[in-house]
């Protein structure tokens, strides 16, 4: 019996340190530790981001599917694009994240300027990766190839008369090029909202690691965006290869 | 208790408390590099005819880049158990959901060739 009630002292006694009033934004009261409310954090962001996942995934499928259908216009539509403007623009967002990485290490150290470079640098880069995505946007908007009424086949019906190398396609299939740049539009278009969101939340993130929000051990807020921020950089690795480069060669 | 139990390193007592792990700028300095030599690779792979290898190849250097993204950019590989299966759960319900389509669409046409 003495022992039993000496326990109960012990959990009591725990139980009141454990319940301190704490008022940090890294340890609200309603969890136990600090570790406790982050792990619930980092819990929630990726639970979101698995339905990212399959929201991108459903156009990756359709995407997919009708590559099978329709190769040969999928083959001459894609070689459309510009592959080095895509590789640069895929180590323009490497870069990024990478910038975006090191944000989350200076939180996490406490430094405050460096959180605040990178999280501009991180900007920067992404605002350059928009920039070249209006580029390639424009160049497909004045060659007539957004689908719709002003959708032009001529290119693809002919391709010796525009000095391309492609086999001609039949008018039926030079249609479905469409479905192609439908497709390049959705995918690139949806990851391009995600970065201009992304971009957004980083000017407000900029702004509160300049009043020194993150760099007194409340690291959530930088650390759940990093993940959001990497899981839009894995999307594009993603749609890199499959809109640019794996079309170079089709089988015949 | 909670205090004592959170320096446990493989949280095996009490995975909630999962210790803070902080990943070094080397580390991430290496994973840079690494994504820009595989992002060279892939696009010389691309003016190469390797016949049906090409998107082989492709995607496979993109998973690759991928998973090194979510292990070390994404922290996953220092995550806590309940995490890692989280993540490691959300993709194979994306390959479920991928593969039951296929099967839907690939069996269409079923004995009509």
């Amino acid at each position: 019996m003495d022992n039993a009630i000496a326990t109960v002292q012990e959990h009591g006694a725990d139980l009141h340190a454990a319940h301190e009033h704490v008022a940090l934004p890294q340890h609200r009261h309603h969890f136990e530790t600090e570790e406790q409310q982050r792990e619930a954090g980092s819990f929630g962001m990726w639970l979101f981001l698995l339905t990212e996942i399959m929201f991108f995934g459903g156009m990756f499928f359709a995407y997919l599917l009708y590559r099978n259908w329709y190769y040969p216009a999928f083959a001459v539509a894609s070689n459309q694009l510009s592959v080095p403007l895509g590789a640069a623009n895929t180590a323009i967002l490497i870069t990024s994240g990478f910038c975006m990485a090191l944000g989350v290490w200076a939180s996490e150290v406490q430094k405050k300027g460096f959180l605040v470079l990178m999280l501009v640098l991180t900007t920067l880069f992404g605002l350059a990766f928009l920039g070249v995505k209006t580029v390639e946007y424009h160049e497909k908007w004045e060659k007539h190839h957004i689908p719709g009424a002003s959708f032009n086949i001529s290119e693809f019906t002919n391709p010796a008369g525009f000095g391309l190398k492609e086999e001609p396609l039949a008018p039926d299939m030079a249609q479905k090029t469409q479905v192609f740049f439908f497709l390049y539009f959705a995918m690139t278009g949806m990851h391009a909202l995600h970065m201009i969101i992304g971009i957004g939340l980083l000017f407000w993130l900029t702004h509160r690691a300049h009043r020194g929000d993150f760099t007194a051990g409340y690291v959530a807020p930088i650390e759940n965006f990093g993940l959001y921020w990497h899981f839009v950089d894995i999307v594009w690795l993603f749609l890199f290869p499959l809109l640019y480069l794996i079309n170079r060669h089709p089988l015949h | 208790m909670a205090h004592t139990t959170h320096t446990d390193a493989a949280n095996i007592t009490n995975p909630e408390h999962a210790e803070h792990h902080i990943v070094t700028p080397l580390q991430y300095v290496f994973v840079f590099l690494t994504l820009l030599v595989f992002t060279g690779i892939t696009v010389g792979a691309a003016y190469i005819d390797l016949k049906w290898a090409n998107p082989v190849i492709a995607l496979a250097i993109a998973c690759f880049k991928a998973v090194i993204v979510i292990l070390f950019f994404m922290h996953a590989a220092y995550q806590s158990k309940l995490i890692k299966i989280t993540i490691a759960s959300g993709f194979f319900i994306f390959l479920v959901l991928i593969s039951m389509t296929l099967t839907d669409y690939l069996s269409r046409a079923w004995g009509m060739w």
